[in-house]
């Protein structure tokens, strides 16, 4: 579904994607972790046509990314970010239905399909009528993801989702959001540097370190068998890794 | 909301640009009188308006509009069709390059004529530059004439920004009498108070100011003929005088008729008791040429209405035009770096311009009252409004531009749907900058003809009437806070509250 070939990408004299190749499959649940400043952010990024690599290919379910066929390709993409992403100008409903509303979309049936995502990701309905500023942190995220959601997508980025919340907060989106990708069987491209939150959001990890996929594969085992000592090293630094029971018994 | 908003800043252009092109039907015909921004030059554009509507033609009276350039360009533009000027002007200033002789009224006449301008005879008076200072500070000095000024290097002199760049002003004299001194720039008008509070010592006066005689003020001698003759003559377009004979003949009824004592006594009703210039006039016409007046001067109240009306209309119609080019301009500065670079410096340099000199710029273009006026006020707007929304758009954080991006919406829907709302809140409080800066600026529009209070304070500057100043002063400052807080509850309109309750 989605593929990068060969990315690089560098940003001056830096270069921060130095040849990665990684694909993930319809329906996969994917991890790019890494220490800060190891790519991972970058190569999520190029699927959205943001950015573009300097050499080599982005695939969107087996079309290379075009200024042609980039338009099509968003229509397929849900992206989260950080902090949400969302415009403080609008409410929270209209942050969700913005872009259906500039793709056409007819009043009542945006506002069904408002409601039906607000009961997926648990926002209490009247939230949506608050502006993201009277909104806490969870909530935010929450909303961000209805919107990237809104139009259905086939693919979810999500970048960082939970990085700017307190870990109760966290810990909970963490378990509503994998409830919600096994329900809804999305293709997920997650980017965190926890790989416990990894290990919750999805099931196989690429590991990247200056630019380069160091190690790839199901989480625990990444964890129980580290390719190298920087991998080991990054696998100890995680303080309290507890993998969910599928997990363990995959290893 | 931004529908309404649209709609509002076109109909403003559109009454803008209506106000500028209407001609009032010409069915009498018509005769628009200029006058030059001092008393005596009011007092002789009312004398012509009233003898012109007492031969039934249609007459309008820009009053003070100016100095001796603004009027002979609005002259020989066809703004305005009758001036009253003085003919020492006319040889040493506007016909300098001709160098034609001194004295001399039918050269004069041959010369004006070939620039399409007729001349009446003289009306009977000189108003001749001279030099003044108070009779007790002459005689103490041993101050008589001109030349006696070369012995007192250490003297304040003062004069009208006029006299002292004009051919026959300050420059002239300097190089006649050999003199070195000092000298500032300062209102005509202000110079006696000057004078009398002793912060100056010499200034430029007209023989013919009441104050000369008020103030007991020496007239030094100009003892090496520096100061050609000024007769007071009309002057008017010579096409204006061909089709309307009867109110030229009605005008020429003036010719020898106003004796220097007259209009001694005339300036010092007017700036000395404070009499308006139109009554001033009346009074003249009904006793010495039995002609009866029906105009009087306007009560207060009536006025500062007029006057408030004229101001208003002056700062929505270039506050329209700014926002108009202006938000497009602040959008192509933010999309295109380069263009941004270019744009923000235009505009910029554009306020660096001084306002007079931008009103006088815009006149050959625009001619003369509120269009001229409303383009330099247009103009002076254009850097706040066009540099906040630039600023208001480049500031808006890349992750809220991304995910608009990411969303899908087209770059017209982003710039509508989130930029725009987004750089809401600064570009409000540009235009509400450029409005504050608006209803300041367009006191100076008096100068070339606009109206609003700037007449007022232009007229009490003129006639040394506190009073009168305030009378336009304060309005106008009550205007710039009543604008300032329109726009605070514009704010609420349109500005989005989500971004309010970020602020709050």
């Amino acid at each position: 579904m989605l593929a990068l070939r060969d990315a690089v990408k560098s940003y001056g004299q830096r270069r921060v994607l130095d040849g990665v190749t990684l694909e993930v499959a319809r329906g996969a649940r994917v991890a790019l972790i890494g220490p800060s400043g190891c790519g991972k952010s970058t190569a999520l990024r190029l699927f959205t046509g943001l950015i573009r690599p300097d050499a080599g290919a982005v695939e969107v379910d087996g079309a290379t990314l075009t200024a042609r066929t980039l338009a099509a390709a968003r229509r397929r993409l849900g992206y989260v970010i950080q902090d949400g992403g969302l415009f403080p100008h609008l409410t929270a409903r209209d942050n969700v239905g913005l872009g259906a509303h500039h793709h056409g979309w007819a009043g009542p049936r945006i506002a069904e399909r408002i409601a039906e995502l607000a009961t997926l990701v648990r926002l209490p309905i009247e939230m949506l009528a608050r502006y993201p500023v009277q909104l806490s942190g969870g909530q935010r995220q929450r909303v961000a993801l209805m919107r990237a959601l809104m139009m259905d997508p086939e693919v979810l980025l999500l970048d960082e989702p939970l990085g700017a919340l307190d870990p109760m907060v966290r810990a909970e989106l963490q378990d509503d959001l994998r409830a919600l990708f096994t329900a809804l069987a999305k293709t997920v491209l997650v980017v965190t540097h926890d790989l416990a939150e990894a290990a919750h959001l999805a099931d196989t990890a690429v590991l990247l370190r200056d630019g380069r996929v160091v190690q790839r594969g199901p989480i625990a085992e990444l964890a129980a068998r580290p390719v190298d000592d920087g991998v080991r090293r990054f696998v100890r630094a995680q303080r309290g890794l507890h993998l969910p029971p599928e997990a363990d018994d995959a290893a | 909301m931004r529908r309404r908003a649209v709609v509002l800043a076109l109909a403003l252009a559109a009454l803008a640009g209506l106000a500028a092109t209407a001609e009032p039907a010409a069915a009498a015909p018509t005769m628009r009188v200029g006058s030059k921004a001092f008393t005596e030059g009011v007092i002789l554009g009312e004398l012509v308006t009233e003898l012109g509507i007492d031969a039934g033609a249609t007459v309008e009276h820009r009053a003070q509009m100016g100095g001796t350039r603004i009027l002979w360009t609005a002259l020989t533009t066809g703004e305005i069709d009758v001036y009253v000027e003085y003919t020492g002007t006319i040889v040493e200033e506007i016909l300098a390059d001709a160098r034609l002789p001194r004295g001399d009224l039918d050269a004069l006449r041959a010369a004006l004529a070939a620039r399409g301008v007729g001349m009446l005879a003289p009306l009977g008076f000189q108003n001749t530059y001279a030099l003044g200072m108070t009779e007790a500070r002459a005689a103490a000095l041993g101050v008589r004439t001109i030349s006696d000024l070369a012995a007192h290097p250490g003297l304040a002199l003062g004069f009208s920004s006029e006299f002292l760049d004009r051919e026959d002003g300050w420059p002239g004299l300097a190089a006649r009498y050999r003199l070195t001194h000092d000298v500032r720039g300062l209102d005509h008008d202000l110079a006696y108070r000057a004078l009398v509070d002793g912060a100056l010592d010499v200034t430029d006066v007209y023989t013919t100011d009441a104050e000369i005689e008020r103030y007991h003020l020496r007239v030094l001698v100009d003892d090496r003929g520096y100061f050609p003759g000024y007769d007071a003559v009309v002057l008017y377009r010579a096409a204006w005088g061909r089709g309307a004979p009867a109110a030229l003949a009605a005008i020429a009824r003036l010719e020898g008729a106003i004796h220097a004592d007259d209009m001694i006594a005339m300036n010092a009703r007017a700036r000395l008791d404070h009499v308006p210039e139109i009554d001033v006039a009346g009074a003249f016409l009904r006793d010495r040429l039995g002609v009866v007046t029906t105009r009087r001067a306007a009560g207060r109240a009536a006025r500062i209405w007029h006057r408030t009306v004229e101001h208003v209309v002056l700062v929505a119609a270039s506050l329209a035009l700014a926002v108009a080019l202006g938000l497009p301009l602040g959008v192509l500065a933010a999309r295109r770096r380069l263009v941004g670079q270019v744009v923000l410096g235009a505009v910029g340099v554009v306020q660096t311009v001084p306002s007079l000199a931008l009103l006088v710029l815009m006149i050959p273009l625009l001619g003369i009252g509120g269009p001229p006026a409303i383009a330099a006020m247009f103009a002076y707007s254009l850097l706040p409004i066009v540099r906040n929304t630039h600023a208001g758009l480049t500031s808006i954080p890349t992750p809220l531009l991304e995910s608009a991006e990411v969303l899908g919406l087209s770059p017209i829907a982003r710039l509508r749907r989130v930029e725009l709302p987004l750089a809401a809140p600064a570009t409000l409080a540009g235009v509400q900058t450029a409005a504050v800066l608006c209803v300041g600026t367009a006191t100076i529009g008096a100068l070339v003809g606009a109206g609003g209070y700037g007449q007022t304070i232009l007229t009490g500057v003129r006639l040394d009437d506190t009073t009168l100043i305030l009378e336009g002063a304060l309005p106008a400052a009550a205007l710039a806070v009543l604008v300032q807080g329109l726009f605070e509850l514009a704010g609420r309109v349109v500005v989005p509250r989500g971004l309010r309750l970020v602020r709050e």
